[in-house]
């Protein structure tokens, strides 16, 4: 007869062996971009302008523009998502409706990012007729972002006890003052940690920006939200591949900016987790 | 006044309740829009299973069973690679890693989820690639193989988040009953768990090979991009993502080329829409 610990020692060792295939190359990855990417980054580097056909000089115009990028797409997509996320977790009732909606949320969490992008092409830029611009980009990011919004928010919104609603309904406050004033600042943490990881999201994205935005070349800052922009994902793909004879620190360079921006966003929004979860009032 | 007031912002939170259902259908229309007017010229049946995608030659030859197969091939490898450890990761989180270590494997599996894919995609190219070469002896690392690899990995996060998911919702008393008759820990898992938390995983596998399909920008870098039959794993393949990706900077709009890339746009969109909505079910049914 088997040995049954014996069976369980085996697959233990693989489940852990399954684990250790995951962790291992991401730490490699972050660890041998930081490593070769720390040596190019210097004050010219994230000021100046890509100079030589993009093989020295900074990245200053990409850093600028994934920033307008993703605040266009945040002022977009937190006012629509943040009421989206009201309505599901205070007016919603249990019905079709809402069943519904939170299959349309999961939908659109699931759209390839590249058809996003298609998307936002036949609307914003032709039909609309904005032109490939920052407008475009960020519309098209923050359709894309407002299922992480949501799905956040409402889940922030839904953890606050009922009892407290129950308290400001019975002193007399309506449905709406009661949300605004006792159940959206219980919940403001957990909205806040939502918003920043679909900023992160939003930054890293690429397929959405490239026919909506993306500039493959422009040597100076956006001045309006009708300009072409460069953005930092689609400067990475443009020197990793379409431009040859690139120095390698410089790849590596733009690289480690990128995952730098996106890793700082996700640590801000862990840390706000952590320090609501320690002062959490039930 | 307050009255009112309060009206007219119950209405716009339900306004704003409506969006995401607005937005899908937005998206479907427009990609019906644009991506139809290819069927006036190539017939639906010879648009999904014509075997040449040329789509500049005179005349133009709009077939994406290359497309369709190449994106199969990376999909089934990358589900091939991902599921087992994918699912094994999540049981050794959910069930057996100690309580640190275990909150220092999901941030690891965070951040993973976090890496934009076009970093994945710059990293895959200076070191996957080569590596697939050098292996292999083959002319070009830039085939389907690698873009597996790549993608196994990047379904990774939503596999593992989702299926410990699963498996923590399974009632604690399940376990405990298996461990009372007698089980090992392994038995408990391998008998009564997984099967308890089967439907969740399915889910899971299910948003994983979702991810994989809808993947652009680090398939385009490291498949290599040949839009032919693909006859090996060890051959340069192209996706329907990265032919989209690829080719609408070039398509002039209004163009045949440009009707017909965002016809491959409808086909991912409803491949994508079929995934969600059943893995959804899964999801719903386990909870009741």
């Amino acid at each position: 007869m088997k040995n049954p610990y014996r069976t369980q020692n085996i697959a233990f060792f693989f489940l852990f062996l399954a684990t250790l295939l995951i962790i291992i190359p991401v730490g490699l990855i972050v660890v041998v971009i930081i490593q070769k990417g720390l040596p190019a980054i210097n004050w010219q580097f994230l000021s100046d302008i890509p100079r030589q056909g993009m093989r020295a000089g900074g990245i200053l115009p990409a850093i600028i523009g994934t920033l307008y990028l993703v605040t266009g797409a945040i002022i977009f997509a937190l006012p629509i998502g943040l009421l989206s996320a009201i309505y599901l977790s205070e007016y919603a009732k249990d019905n079709m409706l809402t069943r519904i909606i939170k299959l349309a949320i999961v939908n659109l969490a699931g759209v390839p990012s590249v058809v996003y992008g298609l998307f936002g092409l036949a609307l914003f830029v032709v039909f609309l007729k904005f032109g490939a611009s920052i407008l475009s980009g960020s519309l098209t990011l923050g359709i894309m972002i407002l299922p992480v919004i949501i799905t956040a928010s409402s889940e922030a919104l839904e953890s606050v006890p009922y009892s407290f609603r129950e308290v400001s309904l019975s002193l007399g406050a309506s449905k709406w003052q009661t949300t605004r004033h006792i159940v959206l600042p219980n919940a403001l943490p957990g909205i806040l940690t939502g918003t920043i990881l679909g900023l992160g999201r939003a930054a890293g994205e690429t397929a959405p920006i490239l026919f909506t935005v993306a500039a493959f070349y422009l040597p100076q800052l956006p001045k309006s939200i009708f300009d072409q922009a460069m953005a930092l994902p689609y400067h990475l793909y443009v020197i990793s591949t379409q431009v040859p004879n690139v120095d390698e620190k410089v790849r590596y360079g733009t690289a480690l900016v990128l995952l730098t921006l996106v890793l700082f966003m996700n640590l801000v929004a862990i840390i706000i987790r952590y320090k609501f979860r320690k002062n959490k009032k039930w | 006044m307050r009255k009112l007031k309060e009206f007219i912002i119950e209405k716009l939170i339900l306004i704003c309740g409506l969006a995401s259902i607005f937005f899908v259908v937005l998206i479907f229309l427009f990609l019906l829009k644009e991506g139809l007017a290819v069927f006036k010229t190539v017939s639906p049946l010879k648009f999904l299973f014509g075997k040449s995608w040329y789509p500049i030659s005179e005349p133009a030859q709009l077939g994406i069973l290359p497309l369709i197969l190449g994106s199969l091939l990376v999909t089934l490898g990358a589900a091939i690679i991902s599921i087992p450890i994918g699912v094994g990761c999540a049981i050794y989180i959910a069930e057996i890693a100690p309580l640190k270590i275990k909150e220092i494997l999901k941030a690891g599996i965070e951040l993973l989820a976090a890496i934009p894919s076009v970093v994945l995609g710059f990293i895959g190219m200076v070191t996957l690639v080569p590596l697939v070469k050098n292996i292999f002896h083959l002319p070009t690392g830039l085939t389907a193989l690698s873009g597996s690899i790549m993608l196994a990995f990047m379904a990774m996060p939503t596999i593992v988040s989702i299926a410990e998911d699963a498996l923590y919702s399974v009632p604690k008393t399940y376990k405990e009953g298996a461990l009372a008759l007698g089980a090992t820990h392994w038995q408990a898992i391998w008998r009564v768990m997984l099967p308890a938390a089967s439907s969740g995983i399915l889910a899971a596998v299910m948003l994983g090979i979702g991810r994989v399909i809808g993947e652009t920008m680090a398939v385009m870098m490291i498949t290599g991009n040949a839009a032919v039959i693909p006859k090996s794993i060890l051959v340069p393949v192209r996706t329907l993502t990265a032919t989209i990706a690829a080719e609408m900077g070039e398509a002039v709009v209004g163009s045949e080329h440009y009707f017909a890339l965002f016809a491959i746009g409808i086909v991912l969109f409803v491949i994508s829409f079929a995934i969600n909505v059943s893995a959804d079910l899964f999801l719903h049914k386990r909870q009741q």
